[in-house]
C-alpha cells in the first residue's frame, strides 16, 4: 500500500487512507473469530454429508443418514399411536357402556375426549360445553337428539344436518316465509309456545294458537310440546331454549326456522377419538 | 469558456429531461385517475397526477427563472436534509401504528370493526412504515451524505437526487394508502401491488445511478467501506425486488395482480427475498451507516480493514442462502431447509465481523460512552446487532425453530434487531447529522438525549423480554402433552395466555415512541437554531465539521 | 493473504458492482431454480383442482384483509401439529396458490384443513363478531363483509391472469366464470352438473344465508369451507417418491 503512517494511540499501522477524517487500522483478523468461522463451516460440511442438502440435476444429495422429516414424523406418530394402542384398541373394539364401566379405560377416554373437545367442539359449544345461542348446552339433561351414549355417539359421528348420508336430519318448515302461517297466526302460535312453559304474555292469543299448534307443530314437537328426539324437535315446554325464549326469537324460528348444522366428525377424527368424545360429553352431567 | 458552454448545454438538457419525465407522469396519472377500474387505482392515479403536476410546475419555474443551481462545487445537502425530516416523520408514524396494533392484539375492540382500521390492514402499514419509510429514508439520506463526504464529490445529477427523494415518498404513500384500501399482494415486506412495484423499480434504478455516478466522480482513490455496504444494499435490493415481485395484472388499469410463482416455489422465492430484505435492507445498509458514524463520532479509526474485507464479502455471499430458515418443517423439500440452516449458522461470524469492527473502533475511547449519550446509542445499537445475529442463527437450527416458528419469539427477535439495531443506529446518525446539516454548534439538549436513551432502552427491554416469554410459552403450550399422551392445551387457551405479555409489549412500545418524540423535539429545536442548553458538555465533533475546522485553525 | 489484490474492486465502482452482483446471485440460483425442475418438489396427489371463481374471489378477500398475518396454512411435519390440525401440508396442496398463503405467524390457529370443520352459520357469526362465539378470541370483527356486495364483474379476467401464470383454467372455465360464481353462491342451479364437472367437490349453497345478493362473506366462507378438502389422503403415499 502506498502510504503507511501509524496511528498515534496504537501500535498498529493504518492503511494510509483518509476519508473525511476517517482512517482504517490494519489489524489482523481476530483469531477466535476466524476459528469459529472455520468451525461453523466444518460443521456445515459434516451436515451436508449426513443429511439431504445439495440439489443435483434430477435429484439431490440424500445424505448418509437417509434422513427424511416425513419419515421421522411418520415414525413419531406411529409411536404415539403405539403408546396409546392398548387403550385405543379396547376403545375401538368395546361397546361404549363397557368402556364407561372400566375405570381405567374411562379415565383414558375422558382425557382423550377433553383434548379433542378443546380444539374441535369448544368453538361452537363453548369451552365448558355450556353452549350458546344456536349451540346446545351439553351439560344439562335437555337433549335434542338423545342423551344416551349411543345417541351422542351417533350425533358426533355423523353430525346434524351435515353433508353425510347418515347425518341426523329434521327440518322445521319456515312457516312464515313459506306463507303457511300469516303474521297474526304466527303471533298466536308463538304465544301458545310461550304458554307451554307458563310464560305467555297474552293468554287469549295463546289459546287461539293452540289449535294451530296441534295441526302444524304437534307432529314434531308433540301435542304437549315436549319434543321428539327422532326429529331433533326440541322440548318447548321447558325453560331451556336453543335460540332464546323471548317472543321475538320464537317468532323468528316460526317464520324462518333455523336448521342449525353440526359437522360430521367421522372423517376428520379417528373412530376412537369420536368414541372418547361421546363418553366425555356423556359424562359432563346430562348423560342418560 | 468552452467548459461553461458545455455545462450550460448539459444543464438545459437535464432540465428538458426532467420536464419531459414529469409531463409523461402527469399523463399516466391522468389516465389512471380517469380510467382506473377500481377505487384504489383511480385514487393512486390522482396521487400520481398531483405529484407529477407539482413537480412539473416547480421545474418549469426553476427553468424560467434560470436559477443557477447551488454552487456546483459544494455538497448537495438539501436532499439529505429532506431525507432526515422524512426519516423522523415516518419513524414516528411507524412506531405509532406499531403501538396501535400492539394494543389491538391485547384489546381487540380497538380494531373498531372497520375495514381500514383492522389489524390485518394496519400491520403491513406498520412494517412498511418502519422498514421502508423510516429505515429506507434513513438509508437514502445517510448514503447520499456519506458518499459525498467519503468521495469528496458532489452528488451526481441535478434533478435526479430529488427525484429519488420525492419518488420514494410517493412510493411510500401509494403503498400505505393501498394497504388501508385493501390493495396488497400479501407477500410479506413486498406487499405493494404490481404498479407500485414498477414505480419503486424506477426510483431505485435512479438511486443506483446517482450513487454509482457519485462513486465514479470521487476524488479519493479508494472507495470507503461504508460505500461497499451501501452499494451492496442498493444492488441486491434491486435484484430481490424485481425477481420476487414478478406478477401478471388482471388489467393494466386495475390494481390486482397474480404473482407468477405459486406454492412451494413462491414460498422459497418470497423468503429468499424476505430474509435478504433483512440482510441487505436492515443489515448491509445500516452497516454502511455504522461504518461512517461510529468512527466519525468516536473520532477513532476503523478497527480492521482486513476484517472489513472478509466480513463484507462473506456476509453478502452467505446471507443469500439463509432464506429457507423461514420454512423449516414446511412443504419445502428437506434439502433446501438443510442448506438454509447450515448457511445461517455460517452467517454468524460474518455478521459478528461488523459488530467487532464497530465495537473495537471504540477501543481507546471507551470513556466517551460515559460522556456522550450519542456514542452510547450507537454502541448499544451495535450490541443489539450482535445479539440479534446470534439469536438468528440459533433460531435457524431446525429443532429450535420447531419451537420458535409461528410464535412471538420471532416477533421478539425481529424487534431486538429492529428497535435495538436499526432504530438505534438511525437515532445515533440523526443526532450526528442534524447539527452538521443545519450547521449548529451542538444539539439543543444533551440531557434530553440521555432521557431518550433510557426511556427507549427500557421500552425495548419490555418489548423483547415479554415476547421471548410469550413466544416460548406459546411454543411449549402447543406441543405440551399430558401423561396419557393427549395434547394438553387447546389453541384458544394459548391465545388467552398471551394477554398479559401483549399488554407489557404495548407498554414497551409506548415508551419507545415517547423516546422518539423526545428526539424529534430535541432535533427540531436544534435545527431551528435555538441556543444549546449544554453546548460545553458536548463533544467537539458534535458541531458541524465546518465549524470545527474553523475553530481548529 | 495478499490484501493488495482487493484494491482492484476498491478502485473501480463498476468492478465492485459486478463483483457484488455475482456474489449475491449464486445462493438464490442454487436454492430456487432446482425447485422448478426436481420432480420430487411437488408430490403426486389426486384431487387437486383450481379454485372455483367464488372460492378465488373469497381467497382474494382473505388476502385483502391480511388474514395470513395471523393464520398459517401450513401444517408442519411435526407430531403435535399433525395431531392438532391433521395431515401435514403437502407442496401439492398450494400448487395453484398465487401467491402462497403459508403464513409466518400464528396469532390464530392454522386453517389449512378448515373446510367442513364448522358450519356456514358459525363462520358468519365468527366473522361478524368473533367474540360472540369464542369469547377469548383476539381476532378483529369483519361485519362489513356481510354487508358488502361482492364485486365480480371482472372475475373472468382473474381466471385469465391466473391461467397466464400457470393455473390450469380452461377456456370454458374462463368463459363461464361469472355464471359459475353466481351458481355456486346459490343463484342458479340449472347448470350444476357442468359446474361440478369443471370443479369436482365444489360446495354449492347460500354461504352467508342471505339470498338477496352475493356478498363478500359468501365468497370468503366458500373459500374457507374448501380449504384442505381437495387432496385425497386415502390415495396419498407418503413413502416412495413423495418421501423427502
Ligand atoms: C359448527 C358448530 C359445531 C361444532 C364444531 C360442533 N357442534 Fe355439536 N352441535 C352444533 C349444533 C348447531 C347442534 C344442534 C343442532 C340442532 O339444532 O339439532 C349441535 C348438537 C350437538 C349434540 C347434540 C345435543 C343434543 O341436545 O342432542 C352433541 C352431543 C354435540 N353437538 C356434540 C359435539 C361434539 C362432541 C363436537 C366436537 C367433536 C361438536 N358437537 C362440534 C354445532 C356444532
Ligand atoms: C318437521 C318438524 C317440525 C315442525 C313441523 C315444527 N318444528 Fe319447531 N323445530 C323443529 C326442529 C328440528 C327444531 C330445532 C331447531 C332447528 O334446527 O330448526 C325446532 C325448533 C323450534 C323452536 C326453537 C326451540 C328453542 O329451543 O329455541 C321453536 C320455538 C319451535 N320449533 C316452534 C315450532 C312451532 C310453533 C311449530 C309449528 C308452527 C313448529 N315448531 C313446527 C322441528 C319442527
Ligand atoms: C389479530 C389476528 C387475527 C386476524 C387478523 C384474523 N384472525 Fe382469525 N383467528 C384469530 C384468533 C386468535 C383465532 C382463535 C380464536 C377464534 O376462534 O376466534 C382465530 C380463529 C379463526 C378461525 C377459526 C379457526 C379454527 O379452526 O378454529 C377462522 C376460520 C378464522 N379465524 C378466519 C379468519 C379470517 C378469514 C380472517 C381475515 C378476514 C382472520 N381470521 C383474521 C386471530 C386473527
Ligand atoms: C414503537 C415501536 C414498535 C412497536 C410497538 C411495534 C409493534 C409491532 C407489532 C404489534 C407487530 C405485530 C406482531 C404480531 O403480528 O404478532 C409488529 C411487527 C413487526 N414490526 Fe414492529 N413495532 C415497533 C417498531 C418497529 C420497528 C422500529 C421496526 C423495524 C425497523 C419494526 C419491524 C417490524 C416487523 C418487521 C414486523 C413483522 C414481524 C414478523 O412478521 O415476523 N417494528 N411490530
Ligand atoms: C445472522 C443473522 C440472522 C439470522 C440467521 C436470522 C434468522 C432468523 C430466523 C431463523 C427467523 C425466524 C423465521 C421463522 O421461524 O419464521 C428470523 C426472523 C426474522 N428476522 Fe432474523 N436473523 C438474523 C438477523 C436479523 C437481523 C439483524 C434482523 C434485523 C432487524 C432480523 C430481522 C428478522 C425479521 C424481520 C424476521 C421476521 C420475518 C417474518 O417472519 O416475517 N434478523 N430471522
Ligand atoms: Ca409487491
Ligand atoms: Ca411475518
Ligand atoms: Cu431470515
Amino acid at each position: 500500500m502506498a502510504k503507511r503512517d501509524s496511528d498515534r494511540t496504537e501500535d498498529v499501522e493504518t492503511t494510509g487512507h483518509d476519508w473525511d477524517g476517517i482512517k482504517e487500522l490494519n489489524n489482523p483478523l481476530p483469531k477466535w473469530w476466524l476459528y469459529v468461522l472455520y468451525a461453523c463451516i466444518v460443521w456445515a460440511i459434516a451436515y451436508w454429508i449426513l443429511y439431504p442438502a445439495w440439489p443435483l440435476v434430477s435429484s439431490y444429495t440424500k445424505g448418509t443418514l437417509g434422513f427424511s422429516q416425513r419419515a421421522v414424523v411418520a415414525e413419531q406418530l406411529e409411536q404415539s399411536k403405539a403408546e396409546k394402542a392398548g387403550f385405543r384398541e379396547q376403545i375401538a373394539n368395546n361397546e361404549l357402556a363397557e368402556i364407561k364401566a372400566n375405570p381405567e379405560l374411562l379415565n383414558f377416554a375422558l382425557a382423550g375426549g377433553a383434548a379433542a373437545f378443546g380444539d374441535n367442539c369448544a368453538p361452537c359449544h363453548g369451552r365448558g360445553a355450556q353452549g350458546a345461542v344456536g349451540y346446545p348446552n351439553l351439560r344439562d339433561d335437555a337433549w335434542l337428539w338423545g342423551g344416551s351414549l349411543d345417541a351422542i355417539h351417533q350425533t358426533i359421528r355423523y353430525g346434524i344436518r351435515a353433508d353425510h348420508p347418515d347425518t341426523r336430519n329434521g327440518q322445521m318448515p319456515a312457516f312464515g316465509r313459506l306463507g303457511m302461517l300469516q303474521p297474526p297466526q304466527v303471533n298466536d302460535v308463538a304465544e301458545h309456545v310461550l304458554s307451554l312453559s307458563g310464560n305467555a304474555e297474552d293468554q287469549e292469543a295463546a289459546e287461539r294458537g293452540g289449535e294451530m299448534f296441534t295441526t302444524n307443530c304437534a307432529a314434531c314437537h308433540g301435542a304437549d310440546g315436549t319434543g321428539n328426539r327422532e326429529l331433533g324437535a326440541p322440548n318447548l315446554a321447558d325453560e331451556l331454549w336453543l335460540y332464546g325464549g323471548d317472543k321475538a326469537s320464537i317468532v323468528e324460528t316460526i317464520n324462518n326456522a333455523r336448521g342449525g348444522m353440526m359437522p360430521a366428525w367421522n372423517e376428520r377424527l379417528d373412530p376412537a377419538t369420536v368414541k372418547e368424545l361421546a363418553i366425555y360429553v356423556h359424562s359432563l352431567g346430562g348423560g342418560e | 469558456m468552452a467548459a461553461t458552454l458545455q455545462r450550460d448545454e448539459w444543464k438545459a438538457f437535464s432540465d428538458f429531461l426532467a420536464l419531459g419525465a414529469a409531463g409523461i407522469l402527469v399523463v399516466i396519472g391522468a389516465i389512471l385517475a380517469i380510467g382506473g377500474e377500481d377505487r384504489a387505482m383511480a385514487f393512486h392515479g390522482c396521487l400520481l397526477f398531483g405529484a407529477a403536476g407539482l413537480a412539473f410546475l416547480y421545474i418549469l419555474t426553476q427553468v424560467i427563472e434560470k436559477k443557477e443551481a447551488h454552487d456546483a462545487t459544494s455538497y448537495a445537502d438539501g436532499v439529505v436534509r429532506a431525507g432526515v425530516i422524512a426519516t423522523i416523520f415516518w419513524g414516528i408514524a411507524g412506531f405509532l401504528i406499531g403501538d396501535v396494533i400492539a394494543w389491538q392484539l391485547a384489546f381487540p375492540v380497538l380494531n373498531l370493526d372497520l375495514p381500514w382500521t383492522n389489524f390485518g390492514r394496519l400491520r403491513p402499514v406498520h412494517t412498511s412504515a418502519v422498514i421502508f419509510a423510516f429505515g429506507g429514508n434513513a438509508l437514502i439520506a445517510t448514503s447520499l451524505y456519506v458518499v459525498q463526504r467519503t468521495c469528496r464529490a458532489r452528488l451526481a445529477g441535478k434533478w435526479s437526487p430529488w427525484f429519488v427523494f420525492w419518488g420514494y415518498q410517493l412510493f411510500l404513500v401509494l403503498a400505505a394508502t393501498g394497504y388501508i384500501l385493501g390493495v396488497t399482494q400479501s407477500k410479506e415486506y413486498a406487499e405493494p401491488e404490481w404498479y407500485v412495484d414498477i414505480w419503486l423499480t424506477l426510483v431505485w434504478v435512479v438511486y443506483f445511478l446517482v450513487f454509482v455516478a457519485t462513486l465514479a466522480k470521487r476524488r479519493e482513490p479508494h472507495i470507503y467501506v461504508a460505500n461497499w455496504f451501501y452499494l451492496a444494499f442498493i444492488v441486491t435490493v434491486a435484484m430481490l425486488h424485481i425477481v420476487n415481485n414478478l406478477a401478471v395484472p388482471i388489467s393494466l388499469l386495475g390494481s390486482k395482480s397474480y404473482v407468477i410463482y405459486s406454492g412451494v416455489q413462491d414460498a422459497m422465492t418470497q423468503w429468499w427475498y424476505g430474509h435478504n430484505a433483512v440482510g441487505f435492507f436492515l443489515t448491509a445498509g445500516f452497516l454502511g451507516m455504522m461504518y461512517y458514524f461510529v468512527p466519525k463520532r468516536a473520532e477513532r479509526p476503523i478497527y480492521s480493514y482486513r476484517l472489513s474485507v472478509v466480513h463484507f464479502w462473506s456476509l453478502i455471499f452467505i446471507y443469500i442462502w439463509a432464506g429457507p430458515h423461514h420454512l423449516h418443517y414446511s412443504a419445502l423439500p428437506d434439502w433446501a431447509q438443510m442448506l438454509g440452516m447450515t448457511f445461517s449458522i455460517i452467517l454468524w461470524m460474518p455478521s459478528w465481523g461488523g459488530m467487532i469492527n464497530g465495537l473495537m473502533t471504540l477501543s481507546g475511547a471507551w470513556d466517551k460512552l460515559r460522556t456522550d449519550p450519542v456514542i452510547r446509542i450507537l454502541v448499544v445499537a451495535v450490541a443489539f446487532y450482535g445479539m440479534s445475529t446470534f439469536e438468528g442463527p440459533l433460531m435457524s437450527i431446525r429443532s429450535v425453530n420447531a419451537l420458535s416458528h409461528y410464535t412471538d419469539w420471532t416477533i421478539g427477535h425481529v424487534h431486538s434487531g429492529a428497535l435495538g439495531w436499526v432504530a438505534y443506529i438511525t437515532f445515533g446518525a440523526l443526532y450526528c447529522l442534524v447539527p452538521w446539516l443545519w450547521q449548529r454548534k451542538a444539539l439543543y439538549s444533551q440531557r434530553m438525549v440521555e432521557w431518550h436513551f433510557w426511556i427507549s432502552t427500557l421500552g425495548i427491554l419490555l418489548y423483547i423480554t415479554s415476547m421471548w416469554v410469550s413466544g416460548i410459552l406459546q411454543g411449549l403450550m402447543w406441543r405440551a402433552y399430558d401423561q396419557l399422551g393427549f395434547l394438553e392445551y387447546s389453541f384458544v387457551e394459548t391465545v388467552e395466555a398471551m394477554h398479559p405479555f401483549y399488554v407489557i409489549r404495548a407498554t414497551g412500545g409506548l415508551l419507545f415512541l415517547i423516546g422518539a418524540l423526545l428526539m424529534t423535539y430535541n432535533l427540531w429545536r436544534t435545527a431551528r437554531g435555538d441556543e444549546p442548553l449544554d453546548a460545553a458538555d458536548q463533544p467537539s465533533i458534535a458541531a458541524a465539521p465546518e465549524f470545527r475546522s474553523a475553530s481548529a485553525e | 493473504m495478499n490484501w493488495e489484490k482487493h484494491q482492484v474492486v476498491e478502485k473501480s465502482s463498476i468492478l465492485l458492482v459486478i463483483g457484488i452482483l455475482i456474489v449475491v446471485a449464486i445462493g438464490g440460483l442454487v436454492e430456487i431454480a432446482p425447485l422448478f425442475w426436481l420432480s420430487s418438489t411437488i408430490e403426486k396427489v389426486q384431487g387437486m383442482r383450481p379454485y372455483t371463481p367464488l372460492e378465488l374471489a373469497g381467497r382474494n378477500i382473505y388476502v385483502r384483509e391480511g388474514c395470513y398475518l395471523c393464520h398459517s396454512q401450513m401444517i408442519r411435519s411435526l407430531k403435535d401439529e399433525v395431531e392438532r390440525y391433521g395431515h401435514y401440508s403437502l407442496a401439492a396442496e398450494s400448487m395453484y396458490d398465487h401467491p402462497f398463503q403459508w403464513g409466518s405467524k400464528r396469532t390464530g390457529p392454522d386453517i389449512a384443513r378448515l373446510g367442513g370443520k364448522y358450519s356456514d352459520e358459525w363462520h358468519r357469526a365468527h366473522m361478524i363478531d368473533p367474540r360472540s362465539v369464542v369469547p377469548e378470541s383476539v381476532m378483529p370483527g369483519y361485519p362489513f363483509l356481510a354487508k358488502t356486495k361482492l364485486d365480480y364483474d371482472d372475475i373472468g379476467a382473474h381466471l385469465k391472469a391466473s391461467a397466464i401464470v400457470g393455473v390450469p383454467y380452461s377456456d370454458e372455465m374462463i368463459e363461464n366464470a361469472k355464471a359459475d360464481l353466481e351458481l355456486q353462491a346459490g343463484a342458479n342451479t340449472e347448470a350444476l352438473k357442468d359446474f361440478l364437472a369443471r370443479y369436482p367437490k365444489a360446495q354449492v349453497r347460500q354461504f352467508d344465508g342471505d339470498p338477496s345478493y352475493v356478498s363478500e362473506l359468501d365468497a370468503l366462507i366458500a373459500y374457507m369451507q374448501m380449504l384442505g378438502t381437495l387432496v385425497d389422503f386415502a390415495t396419498f403415499d407418503a413413502a416412495g417418491p413423495n418421501l423427502r
